[in-house]
Order: C-alpha cells, then structure tokens, then sequence
C-alpha cells in the first residue's frame, strides 16, 4: 500500500500536473495561432472594456435574464463551481501535502466547511446529473462524453469524503481519491472541462461585439 | 439517451421538405463532393472561432430559453439553439466531413428555416457562444454545395444579375421613384426625390421590395426628407438596393459584390451619410456582415437606420406635428437593429413623441422575441411558411397580451418583421394592425404649407 501511495503521490501527480499545465498550453497556443491565421476580426473587435463588463455580469448570480430564468440551475452551478475550487485548494490534507513536499503552505478552511463543500459538490453532480436524464432539451443534447465528463468530476469529491470519514476500505480509497483527482487534472485540457480557460474568452468577445458594435446589452 | 444520438438516421417530419431547390441540389450531391466542400469550408474559411465555439458547448441547454422556435413548439428539444447546432455541425465536425446528401438535405432545413440568426440565444449561453454564427457556417456550406430553398436562391440570383433583390429593372426602379415622386406632389406642391444629387447630406437607400411591393414606403420618405428640408439623394443606378439575401443563403462573395455596389454607390456621388428605410436585414448586410467581409471594421461610410433618423428628426423639432397618433401602440423589437445596433432607447424615444398611448410588450428590447421571419426564413417562401407560422406562436402571445392591454397598433421598424408578424396576426386572429415608423410619422405631421 505504501508504495502504491508513493507512486500516486510521486511520479503520477507530477504527470498529472505537467500535462494539465502542458496540455492546456498546447491548446491555448495553438487556438492562438489558429486564430491568427483565420480570424483576425476576432482580435480586431475584442474590447477590454466590454469584454470584462460582460464576463462581470455572467460571473454575478442572478446577473443575467437566463440566470434568472434558471434559478435552480443557477443557485446549483455558483455553489458547485466555488466548492470545486475551494475544497482542492484549500482542505487541511491537501495543504499539508504541499508543505510536506514543497515547504510551501497556505491558510486551511475548518474540515466541517470542507466536509460541507465537498458534499454541495457532490450534489451538485446529481442534480447535473438527473438534469441531463429529465430535462428534455439537456438529454437531447447528452453525449457519453458529459456522463464521462460528471463521473470524472463527482470522483475525486467522493472518495474525498470517504477516505475523510474513514469508512471501511478508507486506506484503498485514499489511493482511488488521488488517482481521480489526477485524472481530472490531467483531462482538463481534452475535454469540455477546458471550458474553465475558455469562457473568459468566449464571453469577453460577445461581450466585446454587443458592447463595441451592436451597443447592446449581451446579459 | 443513445437513440437520440444517432441523428443522421432519425428521419421525420420537422426536417422533411418538397422545396424543389434543396431536393435538386440533395439529388446532385455526391459523398467525395460534400466531404470536399465541407473541407473547404472548415479547413480554409473557419478557424478557432468555430472550434472553440464547439468545443466549449457544454450542452447545459441554457440557450434554450433564448430561442422562440423552441418556445413555440412546446420546448421541443429539436428547436433549441444547441439542438440545432447537434442536427447541423457537431455531426459534420464528429464525422470529419463525412455525412450523407441525406444528412445534407435535413441539415439545410435546420440552417435556413429553422433558425432566424436573430442572436437572442447568445444572451442566454453562459459562454455567449454565437450559435448564429455557427448556423452562418452551416449556410455557407449549403451554398457551396448548392442546397439552397428555391425560393430564396432566385432572390440570391436577381441580387447577381441586377444587383437588386427582385428583379427591378434600371429603368423600372427610375420610373417607380419619378412616379412616387409625381404622387408626393399632391401632398407637397414643389417636392423632389432627387436622383444622383452630389454632395448631399444623405444618401437614402432602400430595399428591392419596396419599389416592388411597398412604394407608398418612398413616397413617405421623400415626404418627410422634403417637410424637414434635408439635402438629401437617391441614386439612379445600380447600388441603389441595401438588402442582402446572399449574406443569408451564405453566398458571401456575391454578398460582397453587394456592399460593394452599395457603398460606391454613395461614396461617387460624395454623399455625407447613408440613412437607411426600415429594414433590419438590410442594416445587418451594411452595418455589420458585409462591410467585414469587405475588409471595413466599420462601415467606410456612416450608416444610418431609419429610426435612428427619425429620433434626431423629432429631438430636433425638424418636423412639426399635427397631433399624436391616437390608437394605443406596442413596439416590436427587430433583432437586426436592436440586438444589432441598441436603437431600442430611439425607437421608445419616437413612440413617445409620436402616440399618445404605447404598451410594452415583454420581455422587450434585446430580449424580444423575433418574428420568426427574419435570417432569410420568410424568403425561403412557401414551402415553409407554415413552420414558420407555427414557430412564431410565442409571438403571437407576446401581442395578445399587449392587446389585452389595450394595444391595437403594432410599430416594427423592420420589413422582414412586417412580413412575418403580419402573417403572426392572420394566423392567430390577433386583429391588429401593423405600421412603420414611417406610417404613423406620414399620419400625424404636418405638411410644409399646411396649417
């Protein structure tokens, strides 16, 4: 077990971490270039200033008429995305991980708020979950790939808590919990999960477009 | 959740047509031919822009919401923004090229008449993906394959011959001015429409169907420009058209030859400004799609829609008013001009100085609903008009509930909403009628001469 845990810990995170970095720097160069080549409009029409005060409003609860249209989805989607982020980063184990490593440290949250994160995580991927299979217009849309996709980023939060609580089998879990979390680092830059690096662009240059030509409001 | 998936086999009654231009050009369709042409299209005129647009779909389904095909077809998965871009470019993309003429034939449906490009459901993506512009690309790769709804390819063709949309002749458009021109002096005694003035202020153009259809359209115009006293033109030969059904059936190169036209048009004979009628299409071809495609960020001269002209006419006192316009009015929001150019502040701002009594519809400016008719789909003509008709029932609720409030006067500053929103009302039995800003402005203001 113990080796195990050396290799988990070892040699794969550090793959996992240089091809989330690497991978996703790829992607971000070479659509870079790509956009160079064949659509300059794009970089012609991108306005700072709209594009930050379109991202502005879209990053506000409840700050667009969809949004509000949606108040479950919505409610749903700002907890979990916070959760996602915070719980890795700043859970007590995990920190700990980092100094133990890397002398570096940083402030943790109290377990129970990181217990009570990883739980809205959770729930949020069931709720994402039964929104794919009953809500027609997101089941039409469903490919294997965003079941994939659900199950890659719920794992690491569930065995997370199950490792945390020592239930039976926690030890092995443990070893389950990383190796997840690895393979959602590492299947950023691959799959839709890059949409975290590509919204601010996305949004910036509809933001940019309704604000610098159409003079509309695009929220 | 698997069977939905297989799209390319599903085959029924919302993407199957009799239009003899997609069914000619599906029977002429090869695989090696469509794997070519949608090579072209993605590998050389598409970029990053369409890939990340695909690839960051995170099928969420929020667009849905956006779109009133969706709406008015009982949230009908089919009809929402991203469903149509499932039926159109995810499979072209997933099977690199690929598909079958069959494939070809649903798909041109989807592009052309069940999308109006109208952009409301890139307010409600999360990510602001342009799935119109998505659906643009879907266009452009019918045309090149020549799968294109019958009846809007023959006005794509009189664009190419005549440069107008509707096969008016040189001499006909010049008899039909002359001719609204002799019908205006009944009103004003000494008025003129004149043609090929150089050096004047404005350059006023206007779309093919209204010297075909609509000319009592012109004769407003040269009415108001005369009782305001503008030094303005109309051009005598070709350019003189601002519409644009190429941009729509994705024949960009004959789009270009358009603007071209248009903008040479003005720029020869020196004029300051372009004011355009009442025509959203026409002000998206100038103001945003073609002038891009012809290497101008911007328009190379001021573009002018007709209500932004008529708000600083009235802010100007330039006309003088008999009276308001009595009967309680509602504003319909044209996607062109106002997702495309924020004039719904101008428009408020003319209803207000022009009716007594004005009911909003809601949701109103950028988030009004379309009318269903506009990104070319009413010129796709018959074959479609009753989908078209059915997709704009949420429309047609929009109105009898502004009606309920008492409105009986729908104003849409826009010729393709007039066109649809007038099947809208006959359709449901709205019983309202429908104006121009131009209509109601001729109604209440006074004539120079006239006390």
């Amino acid at each position: 077990m113990h080796e195990h845990y050396e290799f988990v810990t070892g040699p794969l995170a550090w793959m996992a971490f240089l091809i989330f970095i690497f991978g996703s720097l790829f992607r971000f160069i070479s659509l870079y270039r790509l956009a160079k080549k064949k659509d300059g409009a794009v970089f012609e029409y991108m306005n700072f200033k709209y594009a930050l005060r379109s991202i502005g409003h879209w990053l506000t609860p409840f700050g667009s008429r969809s949004m509000r249209l949606n108040p479950a989805l919505t409610g749903v989607t700002f907890l979990f995305h916070i959760s996602l982020f915070t719980v890795p980063i700043f859970a007590l184990a995990h920190v700990v991980l980092w100094k133990e490593r890397f002398d570096i440290s940083w402030f943790t949250l109290p377990d129970a708020a990181i217990d009570i994160m990883t739980f809205v995580v959770i729930a949020s991927c069931l709720y994402f979950l039964w929104r794919r299979i009953m809500v027609p217009e997101v089941r039409y849309l469903t490919t294997p790939g965003d079941y994939i996709i659900l199950a890659i980023v719920a794992a690491p939060f569930i065995t997370g808590f199950w490792a945390y609580h020592q239930f039976p089998g926690s030890a092995s879990m443990t070893i389950v919990h990383i190796i997840s979390g690895e393979v959602m680092l590492a299947a950023i830059p691959f799959t839709k999960l890059f949409h975290m690096f590509m919204f601010p662009f996305t949004r910036g240059y509809i933001g940019s477009e309704f604000g610098g030509v159409r003079m509309a409001r695009d929220w | 959740m698997i069977e939905s998936n297989k799209i390319s086999e599903i085959k029924d009654k919302d993407t199957e047509t009799d239009d003899q231009g997609i069914l000619t050009g599906v029977r002429n369709l090869t695989p090696e031919r469509i794997e070519n042409v949608i090579g072209q299209v993605l590998g050389d005129e598409t970029g990053a822009r369409l890939k990340v647009y695909v690839d960051t779909c995170v099928h969420c389904g929020m667009c849905s919401d956006g779109c009133h095909f969706f709406l008015s077809k009982d949230r009908n998965p089919r009809y929402s923004p991203a469903g149509k871009v499932k039926q159109t470019m995810w499979e072209i993309i997933r099977k690199n090229g690929r598909v079958s003429p069959d494939f070809i034939k649903s798909a041109a449906v989807v592009a052309y008449t069940q999308c109006n490009l109208c952009k409301r459901c890139a307010m409600y993506c999360p990510f602001g993906i342009d799935i119109a512009y998505v659906m643009s690309v879907m266009r452009r790769i019918c045309h090149k394959l020549e799968v294109v709804p019958l009846y809007i390819q023959d006005t794509a063709n009189s664009h190419s011959v005549s440069m107008n949309q509707m096969w008016v002749k040189d001499d006909e458009w010049v008899d039909t001015l002359m001719w609204q021109e002799e019908e205006a002096q009944e009103a004003i005694e000494n008025l003129r429409i004149p043609l090929d003035k150089e050096g004047a202020d404005i350059f006023y153009s206007v779309i093919g169907p209204e010297p075909k259809f609509r000319a009592q359209l012109i004769y407003q115009a040269a009415v108001i420009m005369n009782a305001a006293g503008e030094n303005w033109t109309m051009p005598s030969m070709p350019g003189w058209d601002n519409s644009d059904m190429c941009m729509y059936t994705g024949d960009y190169e004959m789009m270009e030859r358009l603007k071209r036209s248009h903008f040479e048009c003005a720029t020869k004979l020196r004029a300051k400004k372009i004011v355009m009628g009442e025509c959203g299409h026409a002000f998206r071809s100038v103001y945003d799609m073609g002038n891009r495609a012809l290497g101008w960020r911007m328009p190379p001269i001021e573009v002018i829609h007709s209500i932004e002209y008529f708000s600083d006419l009235l802010d100007g006192n330039r006309l003088k008013l008999k009276k308001k316009f009595e009967r309680p009015v509602t504003l319909h929001d044209p996607c062109n001009v106002i997702r495309g150019r924020g004039l719904h502040e101008m428009s408020r701002n003319i209803v207000r100085n022009t009716c007594e009594t004005f009911i909003e519809m809601t949701p109103n400016r950028e988030h009004n609903y379309c009318c269903s008719a506009g990104g070319g789909v009413i010129n796709c003509g018959p074959p479609f008009k009753n989908a078209r008709v059915e997709s704009g029932r949420i429309k047609a609720e929009q109105l009898l509930a502004a009606k309920a409030q008492g409105a009986e006067v729908v104003i849409s500053p826009c010729h393709n909403c007039h066109g649809g929103l007038e099947d809208t009302i006959h359709h449901y039995n709205i019983g309202m009628d429908l104006k121009f800003f131009g209509d109601i402005i001729y109604e209440i203001m006074e004539l120079p001469g006239q006390q």
